[in-house]
């Protein structure tokens, strides 16, 4: 049997294990689905793309490819910082539309209003950048045996090491720290834990925050692997849904299980059925999920 | 001079035609979100099923795709409605009894789905190339384009005049009042013994039988379907149109229709005059972010739209009780 789908599926997993972990922090924090979570993604790797031009063109030392990944310096710098951006942005986002419509109460029409807004800055990196994809780097990568005769390119070796250490730090902040125990108060019982002096309104925009960064490096892992191109993050959205409720909504480590099975399911799917069914895997596993078990793999809060 | 006359009404009657159809999909919306309170992100999906539906029964012997029975179009238009309802009753078996997201999730992903089969299932779709030659009604009239399209107008207007009447009683039947119980209070409503699952199905089903009929009409006025016409954007624009002409209110519905159909169609004029050619991609993206800015800030600033919801409470209310003067 080819194994070589483990390795392809880890990589595209630990992809949407990430998105999967912030549509997670939202639901259980903010209580909506938010289908602008793949916009994010998408305006993650479009403002790398920007941020790597712009430190490109001031340190031309900046874009030449730290051996052996296929990009330099500036591409890493420009994710940290673009990180920081797309959590502003979400930011942004809920100023402008979600918060308005969270507190009157009538909450499925934030995930309408979430739907319009990722329809519209959608189409607007269309109107920026066109639907041309565009590539962090133009270097071939030769991929190299890693162990049980599966091969790997090293860009992808370092995106898995660095989501692994991205998740892990979300599940320490969660566990161990004063924000964390906040964000899980909040999740457990909004009323209750304003009325214990947590000031919720910070504990929302540090969810956001966290879930724009996590998209931003969800979004250059896909543009490192495959390429960028505004329907990126739509694209994503069905299989981020499906991580997250496979793994259990509120969950951080199930959406994390969640991202990695759905992945690996895809990848199987690519190898055995071809890739033009790739799209239905995650659809299937949701059906089966809600059917059977809908609370998810680890029914639980924050 | 008269032929430009004859040609804009020839126009006219073809968008208005289009606009109605809109309309249908919106009704349907209307009656899972407005009255009901059921999120579907997937309304180009049941559309597609409706569309593909038809096509496939009424089209004649084909070999590129399934089908080709070459069944009138009446015939046509109730396997789309079967179809379509059929696909949003069992979508809402799996997932009503859930929380309300997980419906929106799975109505997307059903979506998807759709577009999925329709490119890639060729010998059930014909793939990327769509299903041509559907039959098209009042086909002997199409060498004269003004009274073919008017014909064609008349038919739509009836059928969305008729569907307009029998929801406007359906919505004030009782059955109607649960569905409006059931929205804004389930518990109330379960309390008075009404099993609020089973009304939520039947609206859902019923709801996504119009969408499938919108897409069967749509397919027959045009004569040809293809994957392309069914994405995420058609769902979006449905949705403008019902949040903009007033949720919860069938009049609205088809106001909102008509309204965004007239706003979509002369900024595509807009953008054919004043951008070159190869700017069209990016003037045809600029259209859809004007939609879900319009259609976000009705949200935020108008969420009741246009026309907003009539209060309807049982006719006999308004009757005094006997004896009391």
């Amino acid at each position: 049997m080819n194994t070589q789908f483990i390795a392809d599926g880890v990589v595209a997993g630990a992809t949407i294990a990430l998105g999967a972990t912030g549509v997670t922090l939202t639901y259980s924090i903010m209580r909506f689905s938010n289908f602008a979570h793949g916009e994010l993604i998408s305006c993650g790797g479009y403002l790398t793309l920007l941020l790597a031009g712009g430190i490109g063109s001031i340190a031309t030392a900046s874009a030449v490819p730290i051996d052996p990944f296929s990009v330099g310096w500036g591409v890493l710098a420009a994710g940290l910082i673009a990180m920081i951006a797309t959590g502003l942005l979400a930011l942004l986002l809920d100023a402008l539309l979600f918060r308005r419509l969270r507190g009157a109460g009538a909450s499925i029409s934030v995930v309408m209003a979430s739907f319009g807004a990722s329809m519209a800055l959608r189409a607007l990196l269309e109107v920026v950048f066109t639907s041309k994809p565009a590539y962090f780097s133009r270097e071939l990568e030769i991929a190299t045996p890693v162990a049980f005769g599966l091969r790997a390119t090293p860009d992808q070796l370092l995106l898995v090491v660095v989501a692994a250490v991205l998740v892990a730090a979300l599940y320490l902040l969660l566990g161990h720290t004063s924000l964390g125990r906040s964000m899980r108060a909040v999740s457990e019982n909004p009323a209750l834990a304003r009325v214990g002096g947590i000031d919720v309104g910070r504990v929302e925009r540090a969810t956001w925050l966290i879930g724009g960064a996590l998209a931003c490096a969800s979004g250059v892992m896909l543009g490192l692997v495959v390429q960028i191109r505004p329907f990126m993050g739509f694209d994503l959205l069905l299989p981020l849904f499906a991580a997250a409720i496979l793994g259990g909504i509120g969950s951080v480590p199930g959406a994390l299980i969640g991202g990695l099975i759905i992945g690996l399911s895809e990848a199987a799917t690519v190898q055995w059925l071809g890739a033009e069914w790739r799209a239905g895997v995650a659809f299937a596993v949701l059906i089966a999920m809600l059917l059977v078990r809908p609370q998810g793999l680890f029914a639980s809060r924050l | 001079m008269t032929a430009d006359l004859v040609g804009l009404a020839t126009y006219a009657s073809v968008f208005l035609a289009m606009a109605l159809v809109n309309g249908i999909a919106c009704l349907g919306l209307n009656l899972q979100w407005g009255q009901t309170g059921l999120f579907n992100v997937g309304v180009a999906g049941f559309i597609a099923i409706g569309a593909y539906a038809s096509a496939i029964v009424t089209t004649p012997l084909a070999q590129a795709h399934a089908g080709g029975f070459a069944l009138p179009i009446a015939v046509g238009w109730l396997a789309a409605m079967l179809a379509a309802g059929g696909a949003s009753a069992l979508v809402g078996a799996a997932t009503l009894r859930l929380r309300a997201d997980y419906l929106a999730i799975t109505t997307f992903g059903v979506a998807v789905v759709v577009q999925l089969v329709a490119l890639n299932a060729q010998r059930l779709t014909g793939g990327a190339f769509g299903i041509a030659f559907i039959p098209r009604p009042f086909e002997v009239l199409a060498s004269q384009p003004l009274l073919f399209a008017t014909a064609n107008l008349v038919l739509v207007a009836t059928l969305v005049a008729g569907l307009f009447a029998g929801l406007e009683k359906l919505v004030r039947s009782p059955w109607g009042r649960v569905l409006r119980a059931v929205r804004e209070d389930e518990r109330a409503a379960a309390t008075l013994g009404k099993n609020a699952n089973r009304y939520r199905l039947q609206a859902f089903a019923l709801g996504g039988a119009l969408m499938g009929l919108a897409g069967a009409v749509q397919a027959h006025l045009i004569g040809f379907i293809a994957p392309d016409s069914y994405q995420a954007g058609l769902t979006f624009q449905i949705w403008a149109m019902l949040i903009i002409g007033g949720s919860g209110n069938n009049l609205g519905a088809l106001v909102g229709a008509g309204l965004v159909s007239v706003i979509w169609s002369v900024t595509g004029l807009a953008t054919g005059t004043f951008f070159a050619p190869d700017e069209q991609a990016r003037a045809a993206a600029l259209r859809v972010v004007a939609i879900g800015v319009l259609l976000s800030a009705m949200l935020v600033l108008r969420p009741r739209g246009l026309l907003g919801e009539r209060v309807m409470v049982s006719r006999h209310l308004d009757q005094k009780p006997p004896g009391s003067g």
